[in-house]
Order: C-alpha cells, then sequence, then structure tokens
C-alpha cells in the first residue's frame, strides 16, 4: 500500500492491474516553451500508454504540465520532441488539415468552462462536431437529441446554455464531446466548476456512459472527491509522471 | 458552419446591431454627402439639360461655364445660321435679374429668354398656364420653386405681378424645372420680353444654340462654327462637363464634402471595424473550442467573413435605405434639395467602401483567430 501524494492523502494499491488495449501511447514527450533566458521546459520524457475501455485520472499541482500533456495527447500542440500515437496513428505523421480531421473524428473534448456556444439550444451545441463533419443540420440535431437523452436531458433540448444549471451545462458538453463517438475523450477539470453533488453526477455520467471498450478516457482533475470514479490514475509532478496506479476504490 | 456563424452573430444582439449600425451610419453619410455633391455638381449644367433640342452652343469664346457669361452680338445667331452643316440656330439669353413684389420683397432670379418663335428652352412641365401665353405683353413664367420663394406658404396663383428692371412683369404660368446650381427662382420669358427685363446692354445675347442636319455630327458642326466664326462652340456633352469640370476646380465644394464622405468611410470603419473586433474577441474561446473540435481555419475564415457579409449587407442596406428615405422627405420638405436622388454609380461605390470597411473589420478579427492555439480551450 503506498500513499498517491500527501495533497490527496489517498491511500491506493500498487502495482497497477493489467490495461486493456493501448489507445495513446507517448513516447519520450518533451516540451518547452519560450527560447533563450526565457525557455522553459514544461514536460520531461513523458512516457505512457492509455488503455481503452477505462477512465484515467490524470493529477497533479497546478503547473506540473498536466494540461500541457494533454493538449499534445489529442493534437492541439505539437511536442517539442517525442512522439504521440492514438489509436495506431503516430501524430507526427499527421500535418495541417489531416491533423485537424484526425481530431474531428477521432477525439471528444469536455472543457472546465463548458465553452457551449450560448446562441445555440443544448441540441444545437450537441449537433455541432456532427456539423463539423459535414452532416446535414437537421440530421444531426435529431441524432443529438438522443444523445442528450441518454445524458438525462431529453426534456431540455430546446434550452439555451443560460437556462441551464452548471451540472447540465456540462452534461449537454459531455453530449457533445460523445455524439460522433470519439475514441479518445479528453475531459479538462470536468467538475472544477460545480458544486460537489453536480460534479458527482457528471463522473458517474463519464463513467457509465463515456467509457467504452473502445474508448480512451482521460480526465485531467484537482477534485479529489471524484478520484473513486477513476480506473488508474496518473499523478504529475515537474514535467513528469511520478506515479501510476489504480484507485482504492478499485482494488 | 455557416448556420453556426449566423447563429453566433444573431446571438449577441449589442454587437450585432452596433456592427450594423457602424456600417449604416457610414453608409448614410457618404451615400447622402456624395449624393449631394453629385447633384451639386450636376445642377451647374442644368439650364443646359432644360435645352433639350440642341445638341451644339455657341458663345463667347473666353466663356467657361453656363453660369459666367459674356454676352454676344445679337447678329451672331445669323452668322452660325448661315455655317454650313447647321440645321437651325436661335438665341437664348440667361442671365441673372431682381425680382420684386409690389410690398418691395425682392428676390435674385434667374432670368431665361427663349426664342421668341421656336420657344427652344421653354420649359417642358407646365404645372399652371399656357406656354403660348409668354407672348403676350410683359409675360413670364415662374417655377414652382420660385413661386414658393416668392411667397412662401401661398398657394400658386397666375396673374400675380412683379416689377424687373422697373418694368411690370405678369406671371402667366407655372412651371417646373430642373434645379439650378443658386438656388433662385427661375423665370421664364420670351427673348425680346427678357432682355427689357435686364439692364441695356451692347451685346445681350447669352447662347446661340442649335442642331446641325442629319449627317453632321455636334462635333463636326462646332468644329465649323469656330472656324467660321471665331465662337466657342461646343457640343452639349462638351459643355456640360466643361462647366462641371469648372466648379469642381474653381470651388471648395469637391474638399469639403470629400472631407466628409472620408470622414464617413473613417466612422463607419471604426465603429465596424472596433465591434465587429470586440464580438470576436469575446467569441475567440467559442472559436477555439471549434478549432478544438475539428475546424479547420479555412472553415473559420468562411465564418468570420460570413458574419462580417452579414454585417456589411444588413448595414449597406439600412444606410441606403436611410439616405433614400433622406433625399425622399427632404426632397419634398426642402426645395433646395428637390432632384437630388441617389446615382446608382454612388450606390455601386459606397457598395465598394462597405466592402473596404467590412474586409478591414474581418481582417482585424481573422487575425486573432487565426494566431489562436487550439489549446487555449484548456486554459479556462
Amino acid at each position: 500500500m503506498i500513499v498517491v501524494s500527501t495533497a490527496l492523502n489517498t491511500p491506493v494499491p500498487d502495482p497497477p492491474a493489467p490495461r486493456p488495449a493501448v489507445g495513446v501511447a507517448c513516447r519520450g514527450i518533451e516540451k518547452e516553451f519560450g527560447s533563450g533566458e526565457t525557455r522553459t521546459r514544461v514536460l520531461h520524457g513523458i512516457d505512457v500508454d492509455i488503455g481503452c475501455g477505462a477512465l484515467t485520472l490524470l493529477v497533479g499541482p497546478s503547473g506540473c504540465g498536466k494540461t500541457t500533456l494533454i493538449s499534445i495527447i489529442a493534437g492541439l500542440l505539437d511536442p517539442t520532441a517525442g512522439d504521440v500515437t492514438l489509436f495506431g496513428t503516430p501524430q507526427s505523421q499527421l500535418r495541417g488539415n489531416r491533423r485537424v480531421d484526425f481530431r474531428a473524428r477521432n477525439v471528444g473534448f469536455v472543457f472546465q468552462q463548458y465553452n457551449l456556444l450560448p446562441s445555440l439550444t443544448a441540441a444545437e451545441n450537441v449537433a455541432v462536431p456532427l456539423l463539423v463533419a459535414r452532416q446535414p443540420r437537421k440530421r444531426a440535431i435529431e441524432q443529438a437529441a438522443g444523445v442528450l437523452d441518454a445524458v438525462g436531458l431529453g426534456s431540455r433540448l430546446k434550452a439555451f446554455p443560460n437556462q441551464l444549471s452548471g451540472g447540465q451545462q456540462q452534461r449537454v458538453a459531455i453530449a457533445r464531446a460523445l455524439v460522433h463517438e470519439p475514441r479518445l475523450l479528453v475531459c479538462d477539470e470536468p467538475t472544477a466548476a460545480l458544486d460537489s453533488s453536480s460534479g458527482q453526477t457528471v463522473m458517474e455520467l463519464l463513467k457509465s456512459v463515456a467509457v467504452h471498450p473502445e474508448r480512451t478516457v482521460i480526465v485531467v482533475t484537482h477534485d479529489s472527491r471524484v478520484l473513486q470514479f477513476g480506473d488508474r490514475l496518473l499523478e504529475m509532478a515537474d514535467g513528469r509522471i511520478v506515479l501510476d496506479t489504480i484507485p482504492q476504490s478499485h482494488s | 458552419m455557416n448556420w453556426v456563424a449566423w447563429k453566433m452573430l444573431n446571438g449577441d444582439t449589442a454587437k450585432y446591431l452596433g456592427a450594423v449600425f457602424g456600417v449604416a451610419f457610414g453608409v448614410l453619410l457618404i451615400t447622402q454627402q456624395a449624393s449631394i455633391f453629385v447633384g451639386l455638381m450636376s445642377r451647374t449644367a442644368n439650364p443646359l439639360r432644360d435645352v433639350r433640342e440642341a445638341s451644339v452652343w455657341v458663345t463667347d469664346r473666353h466663356q467657361q461655364n453656363a453660369d459666367e457669361i459674356e454676352p454676344i452680338s445679337d447678329g451672331a445667331v445669323h452668322r452660325i445660321r448661315g455655317v454650313e452643316g447647321m440645321d437651325w440656330a436661335v438665341r437664348l439669353y440667361k442671365g441673372v435679374a431682381r425680382a420684386r413684389r409690389p410690398d418691395g420683397i425682392f428676390r435674385q432670379v434667374i432670368l431665361l429668354g427663349v426664342d421668341d418663335h421656336s420657344f427652344v428652352g421653354a420649359p417642358r412641365t407646365i404645372l399652371m398656364g399656357d406656354l403660348a401665353d409668354l407672348r403676350r405683353p410683359s409675360a413670364m413664367f415662374i417655377d414652382k420653386a420660385g413661386h414658393e420663394s416668392l411667397w412662401p406658404g401661398e398657394p400658386l396663383q397666375l396673374g400675380r405681378e412683379i416689377e424687373m428692371n422697373e418694368r411690370r412683369a405678369v406671371i402667366v404660368g407655372i412651371c417646373e424645372t430642373s434645379a439650378p446650381f443658386q438656388s433662385f427662382p427661375v423665370v421664364v420669358a420670351t427673348y425680346s420680353q427678357a432682355t427689357q427685363f435686364i439692364a441695356r446692354e451692347r451685346k445681350q445675347l447669352s447662347f446661340v444654340v442649335g442642331a446641325p442636319v442629319a449627317g453632321v455630327t455636334p462635333a463636326e458642326a462646332c468644329r465649323r462654327i469656330k472656324a467660321a466664326t471665331g465662337f466657342e462652340a461646343l457640343t452639349y456633352d462638351q459643355f456640360v462637363w466643361q462647366t462641371i469640370n469648372y466648379y469642381m476646380a474653381n470651388t471648395g465644394i469637391p474638399v469639403n464634402f470629400g472631407i466628409t464622405i472620408v470622414l464617413g468611410f473613417i466612422v463607419g470603419a471604426a465603429i465596424a471595424g472596433q465591434t465587429f473586433y470586440l464580438f470576436t474577441l469575446e467569441n475567440l474561446r467559442h472559436f477555439g473550442a471549434l478549432k478544438a473540435m475539428g475546424v479547420n481555419n479555412r472553415r473559420l475564415i468562411g465564418m468570420v467573413l460570413l458574419q462580417a457579409a452579414i454585417i456589411g449587407a444588413i448595414g449597406y442596406s439600412l444606410g441606403v435605405g436611410m439616405a433614400v428615405a433622406f433625399f425622399e422627405i427632404s426632397g419634398r420638405a426642402l426645395p433646395d434639395l428637390r432632384g437630388i436622388n441617389i446615382p446608382w454609380q454612388v450606390a455601386i461605390g459606397t457598395a465598394g467602401v462597405v466592402v473596404a470597411i467590412i474586409t478591414f473589420a474581418s481582417l482585424m478579427s481573422l487575425r486573432r483567430v487565426l494566431l489562436l492555439e487550439p489549446a487555449v480551450v484548456f486554459r479556462g
């Protein structure tokens, strides 16, 4: 038995259990920002495989490099060195629009601030990734309605974001992230702006709806209350993964 | 994604309307001022336009425009008629006189003296009276705006008398004329009568107007007249442009209107550009989210350009609509602005200016959107 971190103070078992098929493979990921005297190395040779069919939590203190790492994994940032392979496709081989298209097909995002378009209804917001994929609007909104139903918001299809609670907005954001059935779901502090109860609901939803045998789900969080939902926990500090384990609730 | 762009724009009503009205105000200012400018410049040649029958204008060889006139001798008309290739030629008087009402109120008027027999140059739109009455002693026509100017608030009425050059003149008809540049009333009499209404000079003939026979162009006729008589002879088009160019070059009108038009452009561009830029700035995180979700730069450019084009199209329509309403209303209420409308060239030119404003606004915004790192969405 080890302690994950003094900050979280959550006992977890060691070693981790055998993992399913690898969705994300990071090899020697380094990232530097700035140049000359202001150059800062944020990530120091990250090597990690993240499997499908499980919810992986990425934790660590502010400034440890979590956001940079998921940005690189999701293809939003290029690493200074190393490569990320998503479902067998090395990201270094994809450039420009090919990478954008790959991201559009394979990656879903849930943001801390939801980032719902205020002028679109819940169903329209959820339909956006399908519109990005050039699906006809009517069909996209119908499909979005089905996913909203699955996250418990079937009765709020026509509600605008400002008519929804924070928890409901995050559920809309989860539906939006899943509507095009991505193989990688990246969630950035999905419970940070929510109260405890809503946060639990959102995590339960992620666990029940998002986790899929062919999907990799990564959740970045500071929130110690949601650690119980993780199947695997990666803790970062100073640009390195310092702990790779299974939360206690899974032991 | 165009539909998303449209909804984004509609969602922020305040900025949407702000940008639209920025463009609309700029368009109104530019269209209105440019139209008045074109209208004023065009008015300088209106005395020529009202003499539709004449394609050849003969006058003193130092003449520079249709308003500052050096009279030529009355006999000139016979010399012009004698030039080979001329079909007909008649006398036309144009000058400024003083018209005094019986109660002493007076106004400067533009006095036109048309050929006694042919009435070439006489008004075409008669509101009251009969043109033939011009042959009666002391008879004259006055234009409607002139009547309203001399007798404000009173109904149009024939038989009124005014004094010109200590001679009695009787209004026997009321007509419409093209608005003159000087905004004076226009009175029309026969040539022989008109010369009685002004102080006697040795030479009194302003213009000889005429037309060549079939097969001789006005330009050729003018060349022959110059060669044969030494007078200045201009085709209708040449005289119109000579007059307009004179006013363009010798008055401050182009500069003053030009400044207002440039200000309209700057104000329109500043308001629309700034508002649209702020709109984009506030939506930057949404653009970032769309980028993260796989919207490529080409589609983002399309979205921003569509939003800008919608603002430009609606702003342009509103601005032109307001300008049309302005001329429609002011044309009725203010006689000085009658006949001024929006030439299609001004409408097209303003559309070009709107494209420039919108391009400027889009470029400011696009720069931010294109340089936006999609990873910004993870920064809270």
